[in-house]
């Protein structure tokens, strides 16, 4: 009978959901199968599921992302963390280098280093990264830029490891966000000046999220904002809360993102 | 500070304090690992349950895990406890207490006596020597009735919130949102928002909208916007339709620092939204949030397992009789909880512990992507939950939250678990929906997306 009456109103109800979808990409409207989602919708989350479970687990390939920066130079390194079921389990291991790969970094007056970062979705690395490597840095002829730091297993804060080791005065990470269900491919890039290894804290770092045309910020505003964000780290001394004024006093949900 | 021992498989174990005897005796999870807290091996785990078994339950007063002079937490606890209410069970050990609270004596009015006399860690010792069936059927006996316009933990009914979030709190969403929701008769404990910016403007915007929607359809709902509690007195001090005073809690006071909140900031809230009295059946006027995890993310755990420090924010919950409290149980991600089988234990606790420190207990049943686990784990917490006698699950469309990007249980979720287990709405929601044609003969909700509804006048109003 239930479904006697929705066939009934089929039509005039597709027209209302889809017209209400354009303020919302909620999964509003999806109808019913007794209780249940219809089988297409329920499929339809599966795979969104899958694309951000993929893109957690996918492998970082440092060598997609160098071909991607000719004529840059590039270091690869690892995090602590050895293995991809370590690196989800224990963030500290994921912001410490291991030991022989800082060794080999080299030391010199940078005024920044990039470190590209696998973080929770490799996906968004391989997709964006390079550019918004490329287009920052044109944007900052001055600079004297350290080789790009590959690393895999890493959480943002490794990049405060990174730089400390190799002396940069500013390291701006770019790394893969936390998928969502309806965006698997986010990047995120994390200034920090003169970062150290167990003193710098989140709130000495500024962020840019979202990175991910064309649902979100485009190259051309990322690397704009980055750049302008850097000029003024370097004349300021400090990012952080100083740099641009971010006291958000969110609730437990957004605040642990 | 005592020393706790046991002797297991010829091995000889010694525990330095309560609070390590606590984290040694808690199942497998990352967070303690991550801690550095949790037990070496699977036999010092069992090991330190035996000698967790023979601690009097009197013993979590002389020894707090967190020294009193260092945290109003523990101040609180210590403070209020009823040692009246204690009397029944004072001269129990933690595996007497077990056994006692899994007989027939310990039934829904001797639980809601011994409420106040429980403390945190308490019911956190017990819980972890309890089994998954152990935590739902003590639990399932446990009563916490709470009410607003709604009457939120009566037998037999299951509430939900109904989470319309948008990453830009675009209020036509949010309203296509609200009407999704309210057509699969989700609403009946709150229509609550998790606001994208906690800009006092753009709070107050959505808090008019949800008013407006409650007024014109005289929904026996309230609403509430998620954000920080001193937003709230701001917003109620200019007069606006705050119906229920949010916060985010947890169980220490360094952690509710991180959150920028003092029990203090929270009595403030309190006697505010007290004072506007805006519900109809009841004044229970303050929703929290908690979760395990959020204390050692803020490092702020003291050395306390995660579990027990969790417990402790329900002491600060009970202290503003809440109508709702939920915890948020897999949202932080897998360095806490790692997989489906870590977060189902979790939510057991979770709901086990605030109900029986009196609190009405509901549960964001949810995972976020880079943790093992999938909508089957969603529908067995569900059901376990659902059999446990939680009050209310939040639900979203789809199960996916686009602005928090995670996964929740759905408005079908919970259509599921009222069928499945017999359990109805609250009774003036459930009142409600017939009295708008939504429930069909036999008391289920009717499968109404036609846009002849009353309710879709929000729809089209929206459309045009």
């Amino acid at each position: 009978m239930t479904n006697r009456h929705l066939a009934a109103a089929d039509t005039s109800d597709l027209a209302l959901w889809s017209a209400l979808r354009r303020h919302t990409q909620a999964r509003i409207g999806l109808g019913r199968a007794g209780s249940a989602l219809p089988t297409r919708h329920r499929l339809e989350l599966q795979a969104a599921h899958a694309a951000a479970r993929d893109a957690v687990h996918s492998p970082f390939d440092p060598g997609a992302v160098a071909a991607a920066l000719p004529g840059m130079p590039m270091i690869r390194v690892r995090s602590a963390a050895p293995d991809r079921l370590t690196y989800l389990q224990r963030p500290d291991l994921g912001r410490r280098l291991n030991a022989a790969d800082r060794a080999h970094l080299p030391r010199d007056a940078w005024d920044v280093v990039f470190v590209v970062a696998d973080g929770l979705s490799s996906r968004a690395v391989h997709d964006h990264a390079a550019v918004v490597v490329r287009e920052t840095a044109s944007r900052l002829p001055a600079w004297r830029f350290a080789p790009v730091v590959l690393a895999e297993q890493a959480r943002v804060a490794l990049g405060d490891d990174i730089a400390h080791a190799m002396g940069a005065r500013l390291s701006v990470v770019l790394i893969g966000e936390r998928p969502g269900m309806s965006a698997a491919d986010s990047l995120g890039a994390y200034l920090t000046h003169a970062p150290v290894p167990g003193v710098t804290t989140d709130a000495d770092r500024n962020c840019l999220s979202n990175i991910r045309p064309p649902l979100g910020l485009s190259y051309e505003t990322a690397a704009r904002k980055l750049a302008a964000l850097m000029g003024r780290a370097r004349e300021l001394g400090r990012t952080g809360v100083e740099l641009k004024d971010e006291t958000d006093h969110g609730d437990v949900r957004k605040r642990l993102l | 500070m005592s020393t706790y021992t046991s002797t297991l498989g010829g091995h000889h174990y010694r525990f330095d304090s309560l609070a390590r005897l606590l984290a040694a005796a808690s199942p497998e999870r990352s967070g303690d690992r991550l801690a550095g807290l949790a037990a070496e091996s699977a036999q010092a785990r069992v090991a330190a349950r035996w000698a967790l078994a023979e601690v009097p339950l009197a013993r979590f007063l002389a020894e707090p895990v967190i020294p009193y002079e260092d945290d109003d937490v523990t101040r609180l606890i210590v403070d209020t406890h009823d040692a009246l209410a204690f009397a029944p069970v004072a001269r129990m050990t933690v595996g007497e207490f077990r056994e006692w609270l899994l007989t027939d004596a310990a039934d829904a009015a001797s639980l809601a006596a011994l409420a106040p006399g429980l403390t945190p860690e308490m019911v956190a010792a017990v819980s972890k020597l309890m089994g998954n069936a152990d935590l739902v059927a003590v639990a399932r006996k446990a009563r916490v009735v709470t009410a607003f316009r709604s009457t939120v933990g009566l037998p037999g009914r299951l509430a939900t919130r109904l989470q319309p979030n948008h990453p830009t709190d675009d209020p036509a969403g949010v309203a296509a949102a609200v009407l999704d929701g309210l057509l699969l008769g989700s609403g009946d404990a709150v229509i609550g928002i998790n606001p994208a910016t906690d800009s006092p403007k753009a709070v107050r915007e959505l808090l008019e909208l949800l008013d407006g929607v409650i007024r014109r359809y005289a929904i026996p709902t309230q609403s509430c916007v998620l954000c920080h509690v001193t937003t709230s007195v701001d917003l109620m001090e200019r007069g606006a339709p705050v119906d229920l005073v949010f916060q985010s809690v947890a169980g220490t006071q360094a952690a509710n620092a991180s959150f920028g909140v003092t029990l203090g900031l929270l009595d403030e809230a309190y006697d505010a939204v007290r004072a506007l009295d805006r519900g109809t059946v009841g004044h229970n006027a303050m929703y929290f949030e908690t979760g395990q995890g959020s204390a050692l993310s803020a490092d702020a755990h003291h050395g306390v397992d995660q579990q027990t420090v969790e417990a402790r924010a329900y002491a600060v919950a009970r202290r503003y009789d809440p109508l709702l409290v939920n915890t948020v149980v897999g949202f932080i991600g897998p360095e806490y909880l790692y997989d489906g089988r870590q977060i189902l234990r979790a939510a057991l606790e979770d709901h086990f512990c605030g109900k029986l420190l009196g609190l009405p207990m509901g549960l964001d049943i949810c995972y976020t992507n880079h943790a093992d686990a999938d909508d089957d784990d969603i529908a067995t917490m569900l059901t376990m939950l659902g059999v446990a006698g939680a009050s209310f699950v939040i639900c979203t469309p789809g199960g996916d939250d686009i602005m928090l990007n995670y996964q929740s249980a759905s408005y079908h979720d919970a259509l599921y678990l009222r069928e499945v287990l017999g359990l109805r709405p609250a009774p003036e929601f459930e009142e409600w929906l017939g009295r708008i044609g939504l429930l069909d003969e036999g008391g289920a909700i009717r499968d109404v997306t036609g846009t002849g509804h009353p309710l879709t006048a929000i729809g089209r109003e929206l459309a045009a």
